[in-house]
């Protein structure tokens, strides 16, 4: 069977995220998966044989210095070694970047945001925000595929152990060279893009996301928000859902304090299910809710994290 | 930033004529591409041409001789993306244009506008949006970067030039921040975070007449018809669908138990 190539980016000692673990299982489904890992120990590439992984290469250069290229032509150079028939790369900010590299270094053609790939390598993804889906190819190369979370079970671990291989990515050629990173402090909420529910709240929260936060771990949900309400700066930009923001497709969708404007409603209008409360009964989010609430979040939110606490005995 | 200092900055900044997303966008014809009327300067791209504004003027602006050319590649309306740049203060304008670039995938954009970069010649800095508004998948920066040979700045959030022609940039995401830096000549592209793009005043849009806007072909850029649009792709799209319209759900009015009744729905749905 062919090799695909997934691209792992881990830090030391971590396990594969769930959406790593969704990439290694698509690969699993199209061929035999081969990983690319950025990250971490030889050990820890070693382990992910647990998820079907045969060989594993490992960089012999520091790919952290440097911004995209580096990384890219480490890819690049592991899709050669492995004469994979395809590469997957999360569809992340630097996944996409990544990928855009990996796609003229490799003369292939690249497409972002898929929700599927079907065995013959054919490509289903969203386009204009969701309102179309289209089936897609890459006509040269190999498809260099960036996919998107939520899009597929994620593969769980079983025995097994990857054969590790450290490449020499070669000269990636000029670049930025990172001179500080700050990490995301940690919430204990799950990644926002990664996420089976999102709570999001938008004008409507006047300044107080605590009914969004209480609603939101009550269900172990990521929390998101409006750009209005990033704007106000009464959350973080990370938070933001949106074009310009992260892209989600949970489960479940809690829209709350948010009109829906188009460029919201490109963020998520792909969630399986849609929540919406908000005081404003004309609010366009109602229009593609499947239960709304018309009403005061500051109410309903936490009336619904208390029975949600309540039914599970606590 | 408003010291006079350092050589001219000579700056490109790459814009794109969209479809207006506040309209409803549709899919036709045999290579599943995008209907282009209604379309303006992708709202993005705003954000790129303030950033390279900012930074000429952090070196005295035109008046100095720091330039800022607005590059479009596009039908013939994309000129009007030429045309906003130049009244919001870009020094002048390139319009590349050509039947055959219709239908471009993102390896053929890039191929298409790195060639068009190295015909004009000379840039120190070109600078893009973070995504077009229409395609929406980001891959065109960091492509041309790979082309050229350019170190890429990208997302930048926050951008600061130094005299010594040190490019700096915050770069917000999913991980946190990061600060990364090059020296120019460097390609940089800007989220909607990173500036508030100016208004053109009565003023701008008069100056803006004035302004040179030069025309290409593939044939000036050196880049043959098989190289671009459906045939130079490297990705097809094979069919289009239109996605059903989400139907609005139950709606119900807050009468004291509308947060019971939510997790009701949640229990319905098995989503507790």
């Amino acid at each position: 069977m062919a090799n695909i190539l997934v691209y792992i980016d881990t830090p030391a000692g971590e396990e594969p995220t769930k959406a790593q673990r969704e990439l290694l299982a698509l690969a699993a489904a199209l061929g035999t998966p081969v990983a690319a890992v950025a990250a971490g120990s030889a050990d820890a590439a070693a382990g992910l044989g647990a998820y079907g992984v045969t060989t594993a290469y490992t960089s012999a250069g520091d790919l952290d210095g440097l911004l995209v290229a580096g990384k890219a032509a480490f890819v690049a150079a592991a899709a050669r070694a492995a004469d994979a028939a395809a590469v997957l790369l999360p569809n992340t900010g630097e996944g996409k970047e990544i990928a855009a590299r990996v796609g003229i270094k490799l003369s292939s053609g690249v497409i972002t945001d898929a929700t599927g790939i079907a065995p013959d390598l054919t490509v289903t993804k969203p386009v204009l925000a969701g309102s179309y889906t289209v089936a897609a190819r890459a006509v040269h190369g190999i498809p260099v595929v960036t996919v998107k979370s939520n899009s597929v079970d994620p593969a769980e671990p079983g025995a097994g152990t990857a054969h590790v291989v450290e490449l020499e990515a070669g000269e990636p050629g000029p670049a930025a060279r990172i001179t500080g990173t700050a990490a995301k402090p940690a919430s204990g909420r799950p990644a926002l893009q990664e996420a089976r529910i999102v709570v999001a709240g938008g004008r409507g929260v006047d300044g107080d996301f605590g009914p969004v936060e209480e609603l939101a771990d009550a269900l172990g949900a990521a929390v998101g928000a409006s750009r209005a309400a990033t704007d106000a700066g009464w959350i973080g930009h990370e938070a933001q859902v949106g074009q310009t923001g992260t892209t989600v497709s949970p489960q479940l969708y809690i829209s709350a304090g948010i009109s829906g404007a188009i460029q919201q409603k490109a963020g998520m209008q792909t969630s399986t299910v849609i929540v919406a409360v908000n005081k404003d009964e004309d609010a366009p989010v109602f229009e593609i809710a499947d239960f709304g609430v018309v009403g005061d979040l500051a109410t309903v939110l936490p009336q619904a994290a208390a029975e949600i606490r309540r039914r599970r005995g606590e | 930033m408003s010291d006079a200092t350092g050589t001219p900055l000579k700056i490109l900044v790459l814009v794109k004529h969209v479809p207006d997303a506040q309209f409803d966008r549709h899919l036709s014809g045999p290579g599943h591409t995008i209907d282009r009327q209604d379309s303006i300067l992708s709202e993005l791209d705003e954000y790129a041409v303030e950033a390279a504004l900012q930074l000429a003027e952090s070196r005295g602006g035109p008046k100095a001789g720091n330039t800022v050319t607005a590059l479009s590649m596009g039908p013939e309306a994309a000129a009007s993306a030429v045309k906003k740049s130049l009244q919001m203060g870009a020094t002048d304008g390139v319009h590349l244009t050509d039947p055959a670039l219709a239908g471009s995938d993102s390896a053929a954009t890039s191929l298409a506008l790195a060639a068009a970069v190295r015909h004009l010649g000379g840039f120190d800095l070109i600078v893009t949006g973070m995504a077009s508004t229409d395609g929406e998948t980001s891959l065109v920066p960091s492509q041309l970067a790979e082309r050229l040979g350019l170190p890429q700045l990208t997302l930048a959030s926050r951008v600061e030039l130094d005299g010594d022609g040190i490019l700096t940039v915050r770069r917000d995401g999913e991980f946190g921040s990061q600060t990364v830096q090059a020296p120019l000549p460097a390609l940089l592209s800007v989220t909607d975070q990173a500036n508030e793009p100016r208004y053109p005043n009565f003023k701008s849009i008069i100056a803006a007449k004035k302004k040179k806007v030069r025309t290409l072909g593939l044939a000036e850029i050196g880049v043959s018809t098989e190289q671009v649009g459906a045939a130079g792709s490297w990705t097809r799209v094979l069919s289009a669908e239109a996605r059903p319209p989400r139907q609005a759900g139950t709606i119900i009015k807050d009468t004291g138990d509308a947060g019971i009744r939510l997790v009701d729905f949640l229990a319905d749905q098995k989503l507790l």
